[in-house]
């Protein structure tokens, strides 16, 4: 089948249902493609709240936050269970499948919110067997919430990440005997709310600067063995078994980009380059949520969507919009940006992580501090409002972070 | 003629195949619940050329021919093979001298189109390579297969043709009686007028068992390391061999990742189910393959994992021919490639002791799964139309449809494990955390297995534990 829309959106999680109601809300056709047979992406598995607290100024479940968006944006067309294959980028096509056959899509301009995807605890290398029973937090969650079925009865979470704390609660809450939860570095990988509520007011002990070293179990797993690290190694005599059935890996989130890998610049951590249009390198293709970078809050994602869908629709309008007019680069002590380029036209958010805990970081600009963040971890995104009226943001931005102590 | 086949990896499938050629009875008797999950699992996958084995050696026999057997074998039985071609790399004389005995090996294995290639003619065939090379062996035949869908295809083509198989069904010994051999299994003995032993790790117990003395084997591990790279390597790479063997590899696998290994540890013989990685082996792959190709990017990891080859001291392949029995001892490297040739000559073999007759339907063909996602779009759209499910993708990372699980399925799938070595969902860059829940669906839905109850692969290896409420 062949259809023409002013706007094709990638995803249908909360950045793409974001850029659906942005386009929408200028006018645009809108044509959002999803994987799955229902947008809403990894909200319909997250039922714990702390959603929308940020747009909404409600405190909501993932289901909720879904359901209450969705309803925002109205009507607009949408091919689900259906796989992009390619993206002709100088064509402006896209070739996508379902089981309705191959459908030929020509778009005006093209948002792309395909999301992350979960670190799977294989790419660690951890010595050992490869038994039943290890599974990422994301699996372990959809087993849990959506199918009603434990993966296991006593467990061990590796890795602090959020999605690994919220599910070691889950876990203890459905009767799971959660023996801890192990993080290599000496800091946690999540939020600080989320530790405090998902970990301290369950008694769940969380270990840090401590791993997994081995897997033990034929079939199914019967232990594992941790270890204390110092310098991303293991210290001989540090090694504890302790049994467990099952292995919950929250190791991290890779933006999901392979679809468009090698024509859209992309950074060392995959996520895309944008402008602060969340425009890509090419003129009509914006992108927007966890493929640009991993955030902290879904509300996040859904303004940036929103931003993408906005600027796609007037692009797919015939506007031009401002050119880039100046590159952003992580200086010393920062470690991830969200927007890598500037058109230093209206006020903009960058959200920065830093690369390491500081009591206090005082973030700078060119070497002209803009903003002091107390207890700055690499968990927690620091957010920036960059006003061209304010600062140059032309040429070269150097974004960087000095610790000092309180 | 009732001939038994012990061991449904690479050797005894094809082995099986070939028999069905001929007008015998063929069982096959496997041990694990599905085909080729053995020795035949965890290997590199290599189809090599022949130029390793010193001429002489039994393996030297059956490598090269095994080699130029798989293109047809690929052509009728429907596998993917990729004739990349490999390059043996020297980083000084001494190893230039290296290669220059294996340039010899293979002229006298009657392996064609070997060349010595300088540094500059080497990179150009694979830019990522170490400028530090001097020179590279390079051998235009290597290939490379998923070798568990060798034995998958081959157990699908002996079934057409005739053969039954018994699965989760172990050999505890053989014996030979009054021109019969007995393949003994739990609580029953099984008649047969032939028994081939084919079972990789074990197969020098159970030459035992039927009272033929062979060279005793132990198990030697070779670990991986699994990267989420397509464009990394186009040959399989090797540095010159020595005594451990061909060394750590660097090389494409026929599923688009690139995969690092194997070390090469001898293990006691008793530990011939401790398949487990290691630090150490884990740290010896990435300082050697790091030496071949510098621009390996290890946060591209997916998967380490370890395979054990049956070894023995003389570092050979034994087969043994008697009037009632083969044994086919020490399949080590290079195994895989070798297997076509071993089950033409064994079958050969058989074939003029029963004095069989042809068997006039057989039909070399089996149907590989559909993979819409290679496909040209009419034939998608066709293959579409006729069945949906073959448009609706179930795993985002390597494009797998539900057709191809529920054909996965069909063809005798029943655990996670069965449905990821047929179709390749699960194995890429997600390792399942996507499409695992849908593919139980799918199990559940196509087989009425409870979802509490599908496995991982062996039994007891559940993949989930329990309904909430």
């Amino acid at each position: 089948m062949k259809m023409r829309y002013d706007v094709v959106v990638l995803g249908g999680g909360a950045a793409g249902m974001g850029a659906a109601k942005g386009a929408k809300d200028l006018g645009s056709s809108v044509l959002l493609i999803e994987r799955e047979p229902f947008t809403g992406g990894v909200l319909n598995q997250c039922i714990h709240t702390g959603f929308g607290l940020q747009v909404f100024k409600m405190e909501l479940t993932g289901p909720e936050y879904h359901e209450f968006y969705r309803n925002k944006i109205g009507k607009f067309d949408a091919l689900y269970e259906t796989m992009v294959l390619n993206i002709d980028f100088d064509g402006n096509k896209i070739k996508a499948m379902n089981s309705d056959g191959i459908h030929e899509i020509e778009y005006g301009a093209l948002v792309l919110a395909t999301g992350a995807r979960e670190r799977p605890f294989e790419a660690l290398r951890v010595p050992g067997t490869r038994p039943a029973g290890i599974f990422t937090a994301g699996l372990a969650q959809k087993f849990v919430n959506l199918e009603n079925h434990l993966p296991g009865h006593r467990a061990v979470i590796i890795g602090s990440g959020d999605i690994g704390m919220i599910m070691a609660r889950r876990l203890f809450l459905e009767g799971v005997e959660v023996e801890g939860v192990y993080e290599i570095m000496p800091y946690p990988g999540g939020l600080t709310r989320n530790v405090a509520q998902c970990l301290e007011d369950f008694n769940i002990p969380l270990h840090l600067s401590t791993s997994v070293v081995k897997i033990h179990g034929k079939r199914r797993l019967e232990g594992v063995t941790v270890a204390k690290f110092e310098n991303n190694s293991p210290i001989e005599g540090s090694e504890r078994f302790i049994e467990c059935d099952t292995l919950v890996a929250s190791v991290g989130l890779i933006p999901e980009n392979d679809l468009v890998k090698g024509k859209i610049e992309t950074g060392s951590d995959d996520g895309i380059f944008v402008d602060d249009l969340m425009r890509t390198n090419y003129e009509n293709v914006f992108a927007c949520g966890n493929n640009v970078c991993i955030h902290d809050l879904v509300d996040f994602t859904t303004t940036e969507g929103e931003i993408a869908g906005k600027n796609a629709a007037l692009v797919a309008k015939g506007e031009s919009l401002p050119p880039r007019a100046g590159i952003i680069i992580a200086g010393s002590g920062i470690r991830i940006l969200s927007i890598h380029y500037t058109t230093a036209t209206e006020p903009f958010k960058l959200y920065v992580r830093v690369d390491r805990p500081m009591e206090i970081a005082t973030i700078n600009i060119n070497d002209k501090p803009v903003k002091a963040a107390v207890n700055a971890r690499p968990s927690e995104m620091i957010e920036l409002t960059l006003n061209p009226q304010k600062i140059d943001l032309k040429g070269k931005i150097i974004v960087s972070a000095k610790g000092v102590k309180k | 003629m009732r001939v038994a086949i012990i061991g449904a990896g690479v050797v005894g499938s094809l082995i099986a195949r070939e028999l069905t050629k001929y007008e015998a009875e063929v069982e096959i008797f496997e041990k694990y619940p599905d085909v080729g999950w053995g020795v035949t699992k965890a290997n590199s996958g290599v189809i090599h050329a022949g130029y390793d084995d010193e001429p002489g050696t039994v393996r030297s026999k059956y490598c090269a021919r095994g080699n130029s057997l798989y293109t047809k074998l690929s052509y009728e039985l429907g596998f993917p093979i990729k004739r990349t071609g490999s390059l043996v790399v020297a980083f000084d004389d001494e190893e230039v001298r290296v290669l220059e005995k294996l340039l010899d090996y293979g002229k006298q294995n009657g392996v064609e189109g070997l060349q010595i290639l300088d540094k500059y003619k080497s990179l150009e065939k694979e830019p990522n390579l170490s400028k530090m090379i001097v020179a590279a062996l390079w051998a235009p035949s290597t290939g490379i297969v998923g070798p568990w869908e060798v034995a998958q295809a081959a157990i699908e083509n002996a079934i057409e043709n005739g053969a039954k198989i018994h699965l989760s069904t172990e050999v505890k010994g053989i014996k030979k009686e009054n021109k019969k051999v007995f393949v003994e299994v739990d609580d029953r003995d099984y008649e047969f007028d032939f028994v081939v032993n084919a079972s990789g790790l074990w197969a020098d117990v159970l030459a035992e068992s039927a009272g033929v003395k062979v060279t005793p084997l132990h198990p030697r591990k070779g670990e991986y390391i699994l990267l989420d790279q397509s464009d990394l390597v186009r040959t399989v790479i090797f540095p010159v061999p020595s005594k451990a063997g061909k060394g750590i590899l660097v090389l494409p696998t026929i599923h688009n990742t690139t995969l690092l290994g194997p070390t090469s540890e001898d293990l006691p013989p008793d530990w011939r189910d401790r398949n487990e990685t290691t630090r150490e082996g884990i740290q010896k792959i990435i300082e050697n393959t790091k030496k071949l190709v510098p621009s390996i990017n290890l946060s591209k990891s997916i998967r380490t994992f370890a395979g054990l080859r049956p070894e023995n001291d003389l570092k050979d392949f034994v087969v043994v021919k008697e009037e009632s029995m083969v044994n086919v001892v020490a399949t080590r490297s290079p195994g895989l490639t070798s297997a076509p040739a071993m089950a033409e000559e064994i079958a050969d073999w058989i074939v003029q002791i029963g004095g069989l007759k042809l068997n006039k339907n057989f039909n070399p063909y089996r149907k590989p799964i559909p993979r819409p996602y290679e496909m040209e779009d009419k034939e998608r759209e066709k293959l579409i139309k006729e069945n949906p499910a073959f448009g609706r993708v179930i795993c985002r990372c390597n494009k797998v449809t539900e057709g191809e699980v529920i054909e996965a399925i069909k063809r005798g799938a029943r655990t996670l494990d069965g449905v990821k070595l047929r179709t390749t969902a699960m194995f890429g860059r997600c390792q399942g955390s996507f499409c695992t829940v849908n593919i139980m669906k799918i199990i559940k839905r196509e087989t009425g297995i409870d979802f509490g109850e599908i496995e991982k692969n062996l039994p007891s290896s559940k993949v989930v534990d329990g309904e909430i409420r």
